[in-house]
């Protein structure tokens, strides 16, 4: 089918909730990101159905709306689990062994980056220098810091996460 | 003028200069990388660096403007440390593979580094997220190994062709180009244009049907001009050998500026297909034999000599190919006027644009484009009407974007939401062959609100009363009534028509492809006229001509009124000029037939034999079937061709042709522009320019026609008998296009006609017009409208089209598009087969249920020829040239139980 085909919308209240939002700041200057940030809001995250809805009302390319969300890493292109795990990738933290341990993280939580567990628990994402250099390598999880990492310590920190309380490392 | 030192030269240069315009005007090389000519203004790669005597830091010289005086240098050892220190960041941020990259040799990356020296990465930089390769479109790689991040990709697509696909996504060292929101290529709105490839100066992106054919360095390129649609881009060709290996545009060429859709791009290798015609076919006993050239030329002459014996002259037809160059179509008709004596020649114009060289002769004298692609981009005001741009003539949609996000207003009327209507300011969705009613209910609101140019109307235009009395008859409200636009919408485009000039007029077919097509055209005249909208630059009606050369087979005479340069067969004193020319006598001094007239007539026996060059009239004309019975009724048929078609079939002989690259000639573009088109093959096996078999059939009648090559017929005869060509001679055109009227050697030719309202014909004609509805509309049998049309990614019935890699991919197959409204309510799946019939003939074909449709629309094109739209449409013809009402038919649809 050709690029004029399109198919139909899934009849979702909030994309009404969508149309407003974008219709209370279209004509103000800059408005994309206080509209992507109300969407969030309601969502939780950007679902592509919002981003497609807030391109077509502002009339601006999806490609546009894309570029945005992805600079900001304070937008979410997928729903985020209960805990945030972020895990330090700068220079420091890198040689300092990240990348090991970030596979950790994978095999623990059966996820690649950017992806939430199945029972919404987990988000596993990737950062840049926390500025803990000293500590590293570094994860965080909800914005709590982990540092001076190994291997072994994964299981045991996500599983202090499931046990509500959190077994806190050091 | 400025005096600036580059690297202790000193140069001349004008103040809005920037440091690379000096540098490059005075032959002094600076490297760039993100840098487009005139574009844009993101200067993001710095590589460009020079030192300005006294600023404290370096400056890129891409956007630094000149100043009096001022002193650079453009390798100093800090210039060169910079730029080092950029190339080495970007080669090992990257995976670059000289070896076997398309772009070596022509890689703006690769030369910078071996100016500088550098011979690999000092250092590999590891980034979390590999850059990966897309390989998910039909006719692009995108390898982001490769991508340096420049943006070019990005302006082309975004800001110079408008398709708004690309964008940069993600930050820091993740940043890369995106497609949509972050979808591959092949399922992202691309359209596979391919300017963001042509803008890309490293392999980042490539050309999928190029890969492996040649390196850089093995091909010469030569211009030509694009086989598909009237805008008539310039190409050039990559050549290795007499292979095309690769087409990009011909920058800084009129009427395309560098760029190329996907047809003209990636549409090249038909030309190379095994199916292509190599000798001539005699058919026997239902099946064709193949033939030399004396025994084809002969039978087909001895046929003709025998049925004007006895049948005389008008039994005899001819249609010619608006494909073809000009040159094929010039000397096919003096066959039929010099050597047969009919006047019966005509040629597919018929089927298109009939209506605008009829509809504009009328209202201005001259039956052409008034202005030119270039100024879509310029004017204040663009009214498109029943025009498809984005698919239809996809490089002038860019000009008209473009002058959207310049500022012009952008109007778009059509029964379709069109894609162009996503850019439009307003978008009148009005009901199919309601355009005149539309149009007076505007010049209603022109006239009652005092809004029309009244000196230019006093001043340059006749018959004002009579066309003020008709629209009167049409306020808004009666206007609204029958075309379905809102009163409000007719008042306020009025308005702001009136508000910003000049404004352009633009129509395709959803104009003249009418009963009342003609009408249609002279009614966007009155328009235009009324707004004092013409003969001036960035203003007139400007109608988009269907085929690649249309506007040339128009102007070479294979119609049946007029020779080249509409030089009237009725006019003694043109017969006697081409009697002389031609050195005959007796040439046919009467209108010729149309080609529905030319159907009918081999229907009733009354015409017996039918030559047709080009045209696949079994999948164009209307009304499939009555078409083939038709051919079938006829004594002797004969076709050139390159290509066996849907109507070969019906042939006695077919005449194997030189095509598109084997034959030196010319194209006349929509906007009268005779651009050059070049030889880069020889024909397959013994097949011949069109132009020498029309001369060795009038060989056969006893004449002896001197020119040998299209050059030949261009400057000795075409030129010369036509005052509107006479200046445009062969060795000109090898400069670049002219656009006619060129009259004389010194003439650079015509780019606006009626300048200042000086008509062709003294003063402009309005017109009373009244609406007349379409000669078939829904009722409860057939109770919906089907319109037809083209989509971008096949060109009419896919001769050429069909037989490139690539191109069926992106078109697999025919659809019937159908509103969200009447599917639900039919209860027909987006993808379902239904069946859609009319009167004439019964189609199954897929459903492509579309919120760009209205509801009780129908819309189909005619490129696969089982579910072919003209199994359906009608003959009803427009009432001057009879033009099929190819936009309105009355159809049923039917869920396949
Ligand atoms: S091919 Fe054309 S539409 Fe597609 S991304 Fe490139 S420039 Fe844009
Ligand atoms: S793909 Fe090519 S043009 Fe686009 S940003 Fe990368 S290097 Fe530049
Ligand atoms: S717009 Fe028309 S002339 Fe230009 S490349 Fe496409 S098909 Fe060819
Ligand atoms: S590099 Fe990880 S905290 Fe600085
Ligand atoms: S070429 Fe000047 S900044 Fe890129």
């Amino acid at each position: 089918m050709n690029a004029n085909a399109s198919g139909c919308m899934e009849n979702d209240e909030r994309i009404h909730l969508v149309i407003d939002i974008v219709a209370k700041h279209k004509n103000s200057k800059g408005a994309l990101i206080p509209i992507l940030h109300e969407v969030q809001g309601l969502y939780g995250y950007l679902p592509v159905e919002a981003q497609e809805i807030i391109a077509k009302e502002m009339n601006v390319p999806i490609s546009e709306v894309f570029g945005v969300i992805s600079f900001y890493s304070f937008f979410s292109l997928n729903p985020k689990g209960k805990h945030r795990v972020s895990i330090c990738m700068g220079t420091a933290c890198y040689v300092k062994g990240s990348g090991p341990i970030l596979d950790k993280l994978k095999e623990t939580l059966e996820i690649g980056v950017g992806e939430t567990t199945a029972d919404g628990e987990f988000t596993l994402e990737d950062c840049r220098c926390l500025g803990a250099c000293g500590l590293a390598p570094v994860l965080t999880i909800n914005g709590k810091v982990f540092g001076r990492l190994t291997k072994d310590d994964i299981p045991v920190i996500i599983e202090g996460c499931k046990t509500e309380d959190g077994g806190i490392v050091q | 003028m400025i005096t600036v030192t580059i690297n202790n030269k000193v140069c001349q240069a004008e103040v809005d200069q920037t440091i690379l315009q000096v540098a490059t005007d005075n032959g002094i090389h600076i490297p760039t990388l993100c840098h487009m000519d005139g574009i844009h203004d993101s200067f993001s790669c710095r590589i460009c660096v020079v030192e300005v005597v006294g600023a404290r830091t370096l400056i890129p010289a891409c956007a630094g403007k000149v100043a009096d005086g001022m002193v650079v240098n453009t390798a100093t050892e800090s210039v060169l440390s910079a730029r080092r220190n950029i190339v080495n960041l970007l080669l090992s941020n990257g995976e670059h593979n000289c070896l076997s990259c398309e772009k070596s040799g022509e890689c703006s990356l690769q030369s910078i580094a071996y100016e500088l020296g550098i011979e690999a990465p000092p250092f590999i930089m590891e980034s979390i997220e590999k850059p990966t390769v897309d390989n998910s479109s039909v006719m692009i790689v995108r390898d982001n190994r490769k991508c340096i991040l420049c943006r070019r990709c990005v302006t082309a697509c975004n800001d110079i062709v408008c398709n708004d696909v690309l964008s940069l996504g993600f930050r820091g060292s993740d940043t890369t180009v995106i497609c949509d929101n972050n979808i591959d290529m092949g399922a992202s709105s691309c359209v596979q244009c391919g300017q963001c490839v042509q803008a890309c100066p490293v392999g980042a992106l490539t050309d999928k049907k190029s890969i492996g054919k040649a390196r850089s360095w093995e091909v010469t390129k030569v211009r030509t001009t694009c086989p598909y649609c009237g805008v008539g881009c310039q190409l050039n060709l990559h050549m290795k050998g007499d292979k095309i290996v690769k087409v990009t545009g011909v920058e800084d060429a009129y009427p395309n500026k560098g760029r190329l859709c996907v047809k003209g791009r990636y549409g090249y290798d038909f030309i190379y297909s095994p199916e292509r015609l190599t000798s001539p076919l005699i058919k026997e006993n239902g099946k064709f034999r193949e033939a030399s050239w004396d025994e084809a030329l002969d039978l087909v002459a001895n046929k003709f000599k025998e049925i004007i014996a006895t049948d005389g002259p008008d039994a005899v037809g001819g249609i010619s190919c608006a494909r073809s160059i000009n040159e094929d179509s010039y000397q096919m008709q003096k066959l039929f006027r010099a050597a047969f004596k009919s006047p019966n020649i005509d040629h597919c114009a018929r089927v298109c644009h009939a209506p605008t060289v009829a509809g504009l002769i009328k209202s201005f004298g001259t039956g052409g484009m008034t202005n030119s692609i270039e100024e879509f981009a310029e004017t204040n005001c663009l009214f498109v009407i029943g025009s498809n741009m984005t698919e239809a003539h996809p490089i002038a949609s860019t000009f008209v974007k473009n002058g959207q996000r310049n500022g012009a207003k952008l109007i778009v009327v059509d029964p379709r939401k069109a894609k162009l209507a996503d850019y439009a300011d307003e978008f009148a969705q009005i009901k199919v062959g309601s355009d005149v009613a539309f149009l007076n209910g505007l010049m209603n609101v022109l006239i009652t609100e005092d809004l029309y140019d009244k000196d230019f109307v006093r001043d340059h235009c006749d018959n004002f009363e009579a066309l003020k009395e008709k629209v009167l008859e049409y306020p808004p409200k009666r206007a609204s009534e029958i075309s379905g636009v809102s009163e409000e919408q007719i008042i306020s485009i009025a308005r702001m028509m009136a508000d910003n000039k000049p404004g352009m007029a633009i129509y395709t077919l959803g104009i003249t492809e009418h009963t009342c097509g003609t009408n249609n055209v002279m009614s966007v005249a009155n328009l235009q006229m009324l707004l004092g909208n013409v003969g001036k630059p960035n203003a007139g009606v400007n109608p988009l001509r269907g085929q690649n050369n249309v506007q040339g087979a128009c102007d070479m005479g294979a119609l049946p009124n007029v020779y080249h340069g509409y030089q009237s067969v009725t006019d003694p004193a043109a017969k006697a000029k081409f009697e002389k020319a031609w050195n005959v006598e007796g040439l046919p001094d009467k209108l010729g037939l149309m080609i529905p007239d030319m159907f009918e007539k081999l229907e009733t026996k009354e015409m017996k034999a039918i030559y047709i060059f080009g045209e696949n009239v079994v999948g164009t004309e209307p009304d499939i079937s009555h078409v083939i019975k038709c051919l079938e009724a006829a004594e002797f048929v004969v076709c050139n061709d390159i290509f066996q078609t849907e109507t070969t079939q019906y042939a006695d002989v077919v005449l194997p042709a030189a095509a598109w690259s084997e034959d030196e000639g010319t194209f006349t573009n929509c906007e009268r522009r005779i651009s050059r088109v070049r030889k880069v093959k020889e024909a397959p096996g013994i097949a011949k320019p069109n132009w020498w078999i029309f001369r060795e059939i009038a060989k056969r009648f006893g004449q002896t026609w001197a020119a040998d090559s299209g050059q030949e017929l261009w400057d000795n005869e075409i030129a010369p008998l036509a005052p509107f060509f006479a200046g445009a001679t062969f060795d000109k055109l090898d400069q670049g296009g002219i656009q006619w009227p060129c009259s004389t050697p010194e003439d650079p030719g015509t780019q606006i006609l009626h300048l200042d309202g000086n008509f062709t014909h003294g003063k402009g004609h309005l017109m009373a017009l009244d609406w007349t509805p379409p000669a078939e509309v829904p009722d409860a049998d057939y109770p919906f409208t089907l319109s037809t049309g083209r989509r971008l990614y096949h060109y009419h019935t896919r001769t050429q089209t069909g037989r490139c890699e690539g191109l069926n991919e992106l078109l697999p197959e025919e659809y019937a598009d159908i509103s969200e409204v009447d599917a639900k309510r039919l209860g027909i799946e987006h993808g379902e087969m239904i069946i859609v019939k009319s009167r004439r003939g019964t189609v199954k074909v897929k459903a492509q249920v579309s919120e760009r449709i209205p509801e009780g629309l129908v819309w189909m094109a005619m490129h696969y020829f089982e579910n072919n739209a003209n199994w359906l449409t009608t003959r009803s013809g427009d009432t001057i040239t009879k033009t099929p009402e190819y936009k309105a038919c009355a159809v049923a649809i039917e869920k396949i139980q």
